[in-house]
């Protein structure tokens, strides 16, 4: 287990020095610097100072490993728009996006698991045709466009929920708020997903159901009932959780635009804004953040599915 | 009748559905802009955001732009950008599957390693990140695209290749001295259609998904041209006064996507059922 871990540990540095490398190779090879720079008012000597206390005049092998050497010290510097740190303005938004990609992931387990199994219990019956078919809406939907729909319906014709934000300014912010706030962007992240999960957990089910172990527990006079949602469940479970482990790259990068559509002051936007605006420090540290949150995310799921099965447990 | 049959025929419904409608789609864009004569880009506000007239059938959007000519013209580029970026991607994907699977070795573990890292990385993220910098063109969208979605291609060839390398007419034909590269085109590429038409299949919805996303977002494809992707990124700023114009394009994302998911759904089940009988005739 702890042998396990470290290996997976390594294989997540690996994968964050990959990522980190390939975002300062994209970004130093663009056309044009950084938007501080782009002010035409600027003499060439205010311009080369700049550059100089940014360090932008040095080499980009210098530049890179400078950055790397600070960042392996937790130092991920100062954001060239909010002349903040990037931790600081990384770690505002982040109760907002873990609140939304938390809530998502729920919604993904709580719907995906039970329906995905309720529907291998009878293949074809009426619930099976449904459930297939509007996972097969869900996969095919644009997340963007759902949100869209979904804000017309219930919160411009129906004005039952809100547009958009994370609370009601102004407004007192109790939990209710905050609560009809999260639904629909919590929703439509969740939908694609989501619909993998039942069709994976149905699929997977499906398979359990015909093996002899079933059988066995069906011939000991346990209630089917029993036999679907202990038996059965568990022993899909595990199969299961790694398809929710590979959900979870796609609900940070779907975060992007949920985040968007609802203006929702989360991660996800911060990096849309940072990519905008060109600021080098900024983009490198929320994709080092949202890469690293994927891979500790995906060991849990690895962690989870060794303590779920058994026979894995050993490797 | 029994449960299992109502569904193999539901499925041969739906089959023919998606078939149609994507083939109604694809002569649409094709034939559609040259049929309907109207220009997807001539702007008039004083018509705009008007609802169906005798000259324009689906009205106008908040520029006065003609919604139907739009729709046609915005066909053609997101189901090229579609296909093309999933042509590139699964190029990319079968050229390092391929590597890797038949390399083996030290290839196939960094390699492999490589994919692996890929995909625990948030590809929306990357590509609005490459798009932002090197600028939105045709040619760094498709290849945004790809470089985000090739690692299902490389995986399911390097698999099969694996298996592959060790089938007894691939050790005959190394036996008899044939070289590298001819036993890789002659008797291994063949067996791979199958398997990378499938992964073709599963990759066309993706990235018809991501360029409208990215289109949304304002770094796709970029106006005045028509994609249903950025007609959709208009189309969020009159929600409230011209909920239409958000509706038409959105709906047909969503039934080429749907139609294309259908089709791949078959042509596996189609192949699976191909590879279980020639193993089943093979042991006999």
């Amino acid at each position: 287990m702890i042998a396990f871990l470290i290996r997976r540990l390594g294989h997540g540095l690996f994968v964050l020095f990959v990522v980190s490398t390939v975002t300062f190779a994209i970004m130093i090879a663009a056309p044009g610097g950084p938007s501080l720079l782009a002010d035409p008012k600027l003499s060439v000597a205010e311009r080369a100072a700049i550059e100089q206390r940014l360090g932008l005049d040095q080499p980009a092998t210098v530049q890179y490993a400078r950055w790397l050497g600070r960042a392996v010290r937790g130092d991920l510097g100062a954001s060239f728009l909010y002349q903040t740190s990037t931790l600081s303005t990384i770690a505002s938004r982040i109760p907002q996006t873990l609140l939304l990609a938390g809530t998502a992931l729920l919604l993904t387990i709580g719907i995906g698991i039970p329906l995905g199994i309720s529907a291998a219990a009878r293949p074809g019956g009426r619930l099976d045709r449904l459930v297939t078919a509007c996972s097969g809406i869900a996969l095919a939907v644009p997340a963007f466009w759902l949100g869209m729909m979904l804000i017309l319906v219930f919160a411009i014709w129906a004005r039952l929920l809100p547009a958009g934000g994370a609370v009601t300014e102004g407004g007192n912010i109790g939990l209710l708020d905050r609560g009809r706030h999260l639904v629909l962007p919590a929703l439509v992240l969740a939908a694609a997903g989501c619909a993998e999960v039942v069709r994976y957990t149905r699929s997977a089910a499906r398979t359990t159901l015909a093996l002899p172990f079933v059988a066995t527990a069906q011939a000991r006079g346990i209630p089917p009932r029993r036999v679907l949602w202990h038996h059965v469940l568990r022993h899909t479970l595990a199969s299961v959780v790694s398809v929710i482990g590979l959900q979870l790259p796609r609900l940070v990068g779907g975060a992007a635009i949920t985040e968007t559509v609802f203006s929702w002051p989360g991660m996800g936007r911060l990096g849309v804004e940072a990519a905008l605006g060109r600021d080098y420090p900024l983009v490198m540290a929320v994709t080092l953040v949202v890469s690293a949150g994927v891979v500790v995310a995906s060991i849990v799921a690895d962690v989870t599915q060794m303590l779920l099965d058994p026979r894995i447990r050993v490797t | 009748m029994t449960g299992a049959a109502t569904v193999t025929r539901g499925r041969n419904r739906y089959l023919s559905l998606a078939a149609v409608v994507l083939l109604l789609l694809i002569i649409m864009a094709i034939v559609g802009p040259a049929l309907y004569r109207v220009d997807p880009l001539s702007m008039d506000l004083s018509i705009a955001g008007t609802g169906p007239t005798v000259a324009h059938p689906l009205g106008t959007d908040e520029s006065g732009r003609d919604l139907l000519a739009r729709l046609l013209a915005g066909a053609r580029v997101s189901l090229s950008v579609g296909m093309l970026a999933m042509l590139l991607a699964v190029a990319v994907g079968t050229t390092i599957g391929t590597v890797a699977g038949f390399g083996g070795g030290w290839v196939d573990a960094v390699l492999m390693r490589l994919t692996d890292a890929a995909l625990a990385v948030p590809a929306l993220f990357v590509v609005i990140l490459v798009l932002t910098f090197m600028g939105s063109s045709v040619f760094t969208l498709l290849g945004a695209i790809a470089a985000t979605s090739w690692m299902g291609a490389a995986r399911v060839v390097r698999g099969e290749l694996r298996v592959l390398r060790e089938q007894p007419f691939v050790e005959a034909a190394r036996a008899l001295g044939t070289p590298h590269l001819t036993i890789m085109v002659r008797h291994l590429l063949p067996h791979l259609v199958p398997t990378v038409l499938v992964a073709a299949t599963v990759g066309v919805p993706s990235a018809i998904l991501m360029e409208s996303a990215l289109s949304f977002l304002g770094l796709g494809v970029q106006p005045p041209a028509a994609s249903w992707g950025n007609m959709l990124s208009g189309a969020q700023t009159y929600l409230t006064s011209y909920p239409w114009l958000a509706l038409y394009p959105g709906l047909l994302i969503l039934c080429t996507v749907l139609a294309v998911n259908t089709l791949g759904e078959a042509l596996r089940n189609f192949f699976d059922s191909a590879v279980l009988t020639r193993n089943l005739t093979d042991r006999s």
